[in-house]
């Protein structure tokens, strides 16, 4: 009983607690460049839980055969591998969604969230606790997407979920396909939808996750220099920045 | 012909910023613009690395890739590789230019991983270009990241000395500033095909 509830809390931490995105701060090339519509931000999510699922599977299953010393390549060709399906198979079934990541899809492969939970997770338990893991961060990070491409498009382009219809097509033909804002729809505020609104909103989004945790005595999101980049360990200006702070005392 | 290179020059630099308008390398824009000389240090790696990427990486996609029908391993082949060059050129500097390794090597590590570097090498290739616009492409990018990087850092100078109301402190603030500086570089739209068109 006891080790079903942990498994439920693996699986709820990462919606909130641990958002990747607005607590752990991973992922933030992705989430400020795909935000731009609702599908593709839905899209995206998609993806990088399913490699992050597979992916945390695999390097559980082998945490004891990878040797420590090579553990990041290893972990990146396992990865790399699984975003070269998911590449293929969005190319050969969703072509649109394809066309509306571009060059993001490939670059899952560097999404510092996958990587971190390979190395900070998934390396140290076993393998039905890291597969849930994975689905719970995959949940968190989807849902941070969706969250702020839907402030984004609704105040941006004036519309809500404009193109969904290409995603849902995979399972049979929907006629849905989102539906415009009145008012924003003629009027829409187009700085939202550019660079420095992708900023902006995740900058205030930041804001009010922070207020949030505060609220329930919990610290701040904070990307501490580099400490949440999954490479810290191995890093020397990591390694130097102890050593000024070990000099100076 | 120097008017093309001239142009995706530019283009990489202001229009296309890869930071601030295509959002690749958030993570040291972020993490690693709080002082000026280790914006600096960090963004000379970021230049250095992908000109040395791009240059390995082109001719491995056209005459072994391509070549044998193998485009869908280039994610794979080309996030190994530029690895394996990083962990290289890092222990080349190490043993023979102490200098150039204390300026730049503690720095190389990070960009092993960086999405801007596997960001440049695949872009290059998705519009096609040959190698000499590819290596233009790559290392204008690299200066547009330092010129992101050193801006950012003055603002990030002026915001430490700020009363900030206490729920925007850390890093909503720095993204505020950020989406800030992004206006700025809107203001760039459509200049490189004013100048050369």
């Amino acid at each position: 009983m006891a080790e079903k509830k942990n498994l439920v809390k693996e699986l709820t931490k990462g919606f909130v607690a641990e958002n990747p995105v607005l607590r752990l701060v991973l992922g933030t090339c992705p989430t400020l460049a795909v935000t731009t519509s609702v599908s593709s931000a839905i899209g995206m999510g998609l993806a990088a839980m399913i490699v992050l699922v597979c992916s945390n599977v695999v390097i559980s299953a082998l945490r004891k055969v990878i040797p420590d010393k090579v553990r990041i390549p290893a972990y990146i060709v396992i990865i790399a591998s699984f975003v070269t399906i998911v590449q293929m198979v969005v190319k050969a079934f969703v072509p649109a969604l394809d066309a509306a990541l571009g060059v993001y899809l490939p670059l899952i492969v560097v999404n510092c969230i996958i990587l971190g939970r390979a190395e900070a997770y998934a390396s140290k338990n076993p393998v039905l606790a890291s597969a849930i893991d994975g689905v719970g961060m995959g949940i968190g990070f989807t849902a941070a997407l969706f969250l702020m491409a839907t402030i984004r498009e609704v105040f941006g382009a004036g519309t809500f979920m404009v193109g969904i219809k290409d995603l849902l097509s995979v399972f049979g033909d929907v006629s849905f396909n989102g539906f415009s804002v009145p008012f924003l729809n003629e009027n829409p505020m187009l700085v939202f939808i550019l660079p420095p609104g992708g900023f902006f909103v995740y900058g205030i989004l930041m804001a009010c996750a922070n207020k949030l945790a505060e609220s329930k005595g919990k610290p701040r999101a904070e990307l501490r220099g580099c400490e949440a980049c999954p490479m810290a360990q191995t890093c020397s200006l990591n390694k130097k920045e102890k050593e000024e702070v070990a000099a100076n005392g | 012909m120097a008017k093309e290179f001239a142009a995706i020059f530019l283009t990489a630099i202001l229009t296309q910023n890869f930071v601030l308008a295509k959002f690749l390398g958030i993570c040291p824009f972020l993490g690693v613009s709080k002082k000026l000389n280790t914006a600096v240090g960090m963004s000379a790696a970021v230049i250095f690395v992908m000109g040395l990427a791009t240059a390995v990486c082109y001719p491995i996609n056209k005459f072994l890739l391509e070549k044998n029908g193998l485009e869908y391993l280039q994610t794979i082949v080309f996030i190994l590789v530029i690895a394996a060059l990083v962990q290289l050129v890092e222990i080349i500097l190490k043993k023979y230019i102490p200098s150039l390794y204390n300026a730049l090597g503690i720095y190389l590590p990070l960009i092993t991983t960086n999405c801007a570097v596997l960001g440049v090498v695949i872009l290059n290739i998705d519009e096609g270009y040959n190698f000499a616009q590819s290596m233009f492409n790559s290392i204008g990018a690299g200066f547009g990241f330092m010129l992101a990087m050193v801006m950012f850092a003055g603002v990030r100078s002026r915001l430490e000395s700020c009363d900030i109301p206490k729920f925007m402190q850390g890093l909503p603030v720095t993204l505020v500033a950020a989406s800030l500086v992004a206006v700025s570089f809107l203001g760039f739209t459509g200049i490189v095909e004013n100048i050369f068109g």
